[in-house]
């Protein structure tokens, strides 16, 4: 794989990947610590004869995304925290209508308005279910410069492969973080695209949601003579409200299993010094920056902890996760909240004794911190 | 030869979920007289609705259709329409739906005057749910969120759209379908963003406990608070408190429309031209 040097920030690194993916409309509204994105796409997009809008809020920004991917773009929102609660409604319509958009949410400080320039991990279980109602969210965490860049892309190409949101998760440190990232070539990228399926017979045999049931909505572009509705209701094959028992079964159950039953396209972890691994060590975003220099500091001492780094968070990679839990005893889970993903490795790992080490006031967990509490085990 | 509303309609979707005698109906036939006399392509067309009763009128049209969620068909229609700016986008929306949850996406769609249509259904309150207050239901009449009567005070959507820089702004009703007709067509004809307005009837939620047991009872109470935008202006201070202007109450053609202005910025990123300054506008601040 070619590379080229780029010296960037996440957030920027983040808006370029967009474009270079193919996005074509960016919606959104300023919010610290996200609004970077904005700045910089809007400039990008323009210029290939995209589309950048401000809009009145955080709810309008991705309604527009949301009517430019139904008429047949790829296109991007970015926020934070609160943004994705203005939000959650609609992305619940995107979830139901299967609308294809990417929304990278550079965490801050919550609850609420919390500390908006400061870092967190807190909208980890936001990100699985932001809006009511079942449905299966696909959550991806970059863990570093590089991440920022190509998670977006990633997110852009299984957007349009489950045809739902797809979240990518910067946090405050990442987005703001400037410095040296290797990239994939903007060719490569490009080459890496695999658009969204279309249906090309006759319009008369086009029902864009009459799918396999592990399998997502084939959406047609508007306006290309296939006429058809999208709505936040159950719906029936061509997409019209309706109550029939069977059909709202099934759909609201093929909206879970088409995720559920190709977790392994999704699928992406990192493992870092595992092999002889005696304490896992399991973090995401960029506090497995700080879990990396820990371990190698534990190293040095003598003490053999490896990393264990989900880079789809959700789904997660449970069956990893139990593999190494089922035979390493000691395993800690660093976050930048009270637990949130403590709560998925329990559940995946069928254990109620991993540690934590958590930390809520909007400051970065330094690997002393860590190392410390390795040895306290 | 009476019009032939077939090959707009998705015949399979009818009858209608609309109550026997509601407006509705009638401005979803003028819409399709309109749209029919435009002569542009059904697939070229993008219907965009709320929620509420007029949030069914998109399923019932065969064209591009968008049922969005509460209040918001103006933004969803603004990344339709700015993807696709040679498209004729219309939304469809109800009083509550507009001027209530959705007030802040209708403000800053007449601000931002992008060319499309968006069409207010207002029926004086929220019909779907079984009769609560909308910020039109009229002070003193029932509803069953306020059942000792209403004290919200209302207010004149139009002139909303006006303050807020929409560059067409009409109201008319169902009551004469002939004319909501040619309204419409001069909305989807203009340039810029064009609100109408439709006073309707509501006579099972509205009419039912405020003593307009019938459509016509109904309609004939909107005749009585409206009345033709020429009279309208002869008319004092006071005796215009309780009556809404019918007909074109703004038209603006010089108005820079957005998906153009859009084109210009992206002009500027493409090196065609210098940045845009105050210089470029008319009306600048």
């Amino acid at each position: 794989m070619a590379t080229r040097e780029v010296i960037s920030t996440g957030n920027e690194l983040a808006a370029m990947a967009a474009v270079d993916a193919g996005c074509m409309f960016f919606g959104g509204y300023p919010l610290t610590p996200s609004s970077e994105v904005m700045h910089v796409i809007s400039d990008l997009l323009p210029k290939k004869g995209g589309v950048a809008i401000q809009m009145e809020d955080e709810i309008a920004g991705v309604c527009a995304v949301i009517g430019a991917a139904m008429s047949g773009q790829r296109a991007l929102t970015a926020t934070s925290g609160p943004g994705i609660s203005l939000k959650a409604e609609n992305l619940g319509l995107a979830q139901m209508a299967e609308v294809p958009i990417v929304v990278v949410n550079v965490m801050r400080g919550g609850p609420s308005t919390g500390l908006p320039t400061r870092v967190s991990q807190g909208d980890i279980a936001q990100a699985k279910n932001p809006s009511h109602g079942d449905y299966k969210s696909i959550t991806l965490c970059a863990g570093s410069l590089e991440e920022c860049y190509t998670e977006t892309v990633r997110a852009f190409n299984l957007a349009d492969r489950f045809m739902q949101p797809v979240f990518v998760l910067l946090d405050e440190t990442l987005g703001h973080m400037h410095g040296k990232a290797m990239l994939p070539t903007k060719e490569e990228v490009e080459a890496g695209i695999v658009p969204r399926k279309t249906f090309d017979g006759p319009a008369d045999e086009y029902f864009p949601y009459e799918c396999e049931a592990d399998q997502p909505a084939v959406l047609n572009p508007m306006f290309k003579g296939y006429r058809y509705h999208f709505t936040g209701l159950h719906h029936d094959k061509n997409g019209f409200p309706t109550e029939e028992i069977e059909t709202c079964r099934k759909l609201i159950q093929r909206l879970e299993d088409k995720v559920e039953l190709h977790k392994d396209e999704l699928e992406s972890y990192e493992e870092f010094m595992m092999d002889d691994a005696e304490i896992m060590i399991v973090a995401y975003g960029s506090v497995s920056l700080a879990a990396k220099e820990a371990i190698r500091h534990l190293r040095n001492e003598g003490i053999k902890a490896g990393l264990f780094r989900p880079i789809t968070i959700w789904p997660s990679p449970a069956e990893k996760m139990k593999e190494y839990a089922d035979k390493i005893e000691k395993v800690l889970v660093v976050e930048l909240n009270i637990g949130q993903y403590r709560d998925e490795v329990q559940r995946a790992t069928s254990r109620l004794d991993i540690e934590g080490l958590f930390k809520v006031n909007g400051r970065p967990l330094s690997p002393y911190e860590i190392v410390n509490k390795v040895k306290e085990l | 030869m009476a019009f032939n509303y077939d090959k707009y309609l998705r015949l399979e979707k009818m009858p209608t979920l609309w109550c026997w005698g509601c407006g509705d109906g009638v401005i979803l036939k003028a819409f399709i007289r309109a749209i029919d006399k435009m002569g542009v392509s059904q697939d070229d067309v993008c219907v965009v609705s709320g929620i509420g009763c007029s949030g069914r009128f998109s399923s019932y049209v065969d064209f591009n259709t968008i049922h969005t969620t509460h209040g918001r068909t103006v933004a969803y229609a603004t990344g339709v329409k700015l993807a696709n700016p040679d498209k004729l986008v219309i939304c469809v929306a109800g009083d509550g739906d507009a001027l209530a949850i959705g007030g802040n996406h209708t403000i800053h769609g007449c601000r931002r005057n992008i060319d499309m249509t968006m069409i207010v259904i207002n029926n004086f309150i929220y019909g779907l749910t079984n009769s609560q207050t909308s910020p039109t239901t009229p002070r003193g009449m029932w509803t069953v969120s306020q059942k000792a009567g209403n004290i919200d005070p209302t207010f004149d959507s139009c002139e909303l759209a006006i303050a807020a820089g929409a560059s067409f702004v009409a109201r008319d009703s169902v009551i004469d379908p002939k004319k909501l007709e040619k309204t419409l067509l001069k909305a989807m004809e203009h340039k810029g963003f064009s609100y109408v307005e439709v006073l309707s009837n509501c006579h099972i939620n509205l009419g039912r406990k405020n003593k307009m047991l019938s459509a016509i009872e109904n309609l004939d109470w909107i005749d009585s608070i409206s009345i033709a935008k020429k009279k309208y202006d002869t008319l004092s201070e006071e005796e215009q408190m309780n009556l809404l202007p019918l007909g074109i109450l703004k038209q603006d053609s010089e108005a820079e429309e957005y998906c153009e202005m859009y084109a210009e910025i992206q002009k500027v990123h493409q090196g065609e031209r210098k940045k845009i300054t105050q210089d470029d506008f008319a009306k600048k601040i």
